[in-house]
């Protein structure tokens, strides 16, 4: 590289620099966006957050309801994972190039994949409401459907993976097509997928809570409900308890997974 | 009446790449023949074409009588109950154990529901542990095989290929991936297969001096044409010369 070559670089850098902060500009100025006066608005924030959001003892009495539906919010996170794993599994394995039975289920399984996944979760629980109205079965659907797009694009993934020679040597034992897919391709994907799974269980935990204020079921319809009605302590404990929850899942998982990988 | 008859054998890939041409072969009952060749000779896609991993194109390839390329879904699992194959690169399943992986032979004779539950019967089992007693491998029985070194490894591969109990073994370059200790373990393995057992065996090899030593028929495979094809000891120079070029003749004495 020569100078001259430097110096039109060194230009282009900072070309680039000045058009993104005109761009940031020009995005503030058309959405009224103040950044100084955000900035200023940060200490308020924070003081209302510290003195509002504070977890009383009247507030802990309601530990024990709040905890029911942290159980619940979280069992049905769980079942609607391993539901999912489970109808993923048949369409990964349809979906795989490696396994597929022929095209046309390829594509098909290709396609609920990526409709589903490509539908966020909160779409998908407003449509769910709609239809199912207000109860647990639509947050529990919700998750479901979006877990399912996710899982057969991870599963897909873990089958293509997966060694293609022990399939060819079981073909050649006269193995049938089942013997494959559970004695050959599934041992081999198993870890991964189970990763997977772990994985989006501490996803669908987390978006289980917003999926429950928009459906009005668990531990997000306790939280809309407190905040609703203004009481911030009871938000405050609800708040912590999510946080714990997810930690202490995030932690069992890990220890999970470094035990099968 | 030979085992195994190749009659004008044609196989291409895309429609043009003209991987086999025209190959005419017998084998009998009991004969240990190796097929040498350079790589890209054809000689795996001549394998499999043997057991049908492969399409057959053109001509004929006839097992115990029978004509394996008009074979159904159903007759095809039969034939391949009785022709066991070991690979360069063992093909086992690493993440299950060794003896689930030499189980793995039966499936042939399995249903669908029965092999999916892995239901064995206790003889499958005595079998099984008989075999790797017999090639020396008993004591990893219930390892993984990842964890086993590769000519251990191979060694599953053929307790696995015996336990079908098979009339043919093909072995697609079985040393090829190996060291020369694990290398004359696995050949004197393949060897007595055939003399004691009397099963046998079809085995691709690169290296013309250990197919000399173990066959007592090679045949020379070139741009998949047979160039060669006789007893082991009519195999000379000029020969070995035609079927990998003059190029390489230093590679081949080594």
């Amino acid at each position: 590289m020569d100078a001259k070559q430097m110096r039109k670089n060194k230009w282009q850098t900072t070309i680039f620099l000045i058009l993104i902060i005109l761009i940031t500009y020009l995005s503030s100025f058309i959405t009224n966006f103040n950044l100084i006066e955000s900035i200023a608005t940060i200490p308020a924030a924070f003081s209302w957050i510290f003195s509002n959001l504070l977890i009383t003892e009247e507030s802990l009495q309601k530990l024990p309801q709040i905890l029911e539906k942290l159980g619940e919010t979280i069992f049905m996170s769980i079942a609607a994972t391993t539901l999912a794993a489970v109808v993923s599994l048949f369409l990964a394995i349809m979906g795989s190039k490696t396994t597929k039975v022929n095209q046309t289920f390829s594509v098909i399984a290709r396609f609920i994949a990526s409709f589903s996944r490509n539908i966020p979760v909160v779409a998908w629980s407003l449509i769910l409401l709609i239809s199912f109205g207000q109860n647990s079965v639509t947050g529990f659907l919700a998750l479901f459907v979006a877990t399912v797009g996710f899982l057969t694009r991870a599963f897909i993934e873990s089958v293509d993976e997966a060694n293609q020679s022990s399939v060819e040597a079981l073909t050649a034992t006269g193995a049938t097509y089942f013997h494959m897919i559970s004695k050959a391709v599934i041992p081999q994907s198993l870890p991964q997928m189970l990763s997977w799974i772990l994985f989006m269980i501490e996803t669908n935990i987390r978006s289980a809570t917003l999926v429950g204020i928009l459906t009005g079921t668990g531990i997000g319809y306790m939280f809309d409900l407190y905040y609703k009605n203004m009481n911030y302590n009871l938000v405050a404990l609800i708040t912590f308890t999510i946080i714990i929850a997810v930690i202490a899942i995030e932690l069992v998982s890990n220890k999970i997974r470094r035990v099968i990988l | 009446m030979s085992l195994l008859k190749v009659e004008g054998l044609s196989k291409f890939y895309d429609g043009e790449t003209k991987v086999l041409k025209d190959v005419d072969f017998e084998v009998e009952a009991g004969e240990f023949l190796s097929v040498i060749g350079p790589s890209g000779a054809g000689k795996s896609t001549l394998l499999r074409c043997i057991n049908r991993l492969v399409e057959i194109n053109e001509g004929k390839v006839i097992f115990n009588g029978l004509d394996v390329g008009a074979m159904k879904k159903k007759e095809l699992r039969q034939l391949r109950t009785n022709i066991g194959m070991i690979f360069q690169h063992y093909n086992l399943v690493p993440r299950l154990t060794v003896i689930e992986n030499v189980l793995h032979g039966r499936f042939g004779y399995k249903s669908t529901i029965q092999g999916v539950l892995g239901r064995f019967t206790e003889q499958e089992k005595e079998q099984a542990f008989y075999l790797l007693e017999k090639l020396g491998i008993s004591e990893h029985a219930y390892k993984r095989c990842d964890q086993l070194s590769g000519g251990q490894q191979q060694r599953v591969g053929i307790c696995r290929a015996l336990i079908q109990e098979p009339k043919l073994i093909l072995c697609d370059e079985p040393i090829a991936s190996l060291d020369p200790n694990s290398s004359k373990v696995i050949m004197d393995y393949l060897k007595s297969i055939s003399t004691e057992m009397g099963i046998t065996c079809i085995v691709n090899l690169h290296q013309v001096e250990v197919a000399k030593e173990y066959a007592s028929r090679i045949i020379g495979l070139k741009k998949g044409e047979i160039v060669f094809d006789g007893p082991s000891k009519l195999l000379y120079g000029e020969q070995i010369e035609n079927i990998y070029g003059i190029e390489s003749r230093e590679l081949i004495t080594v």
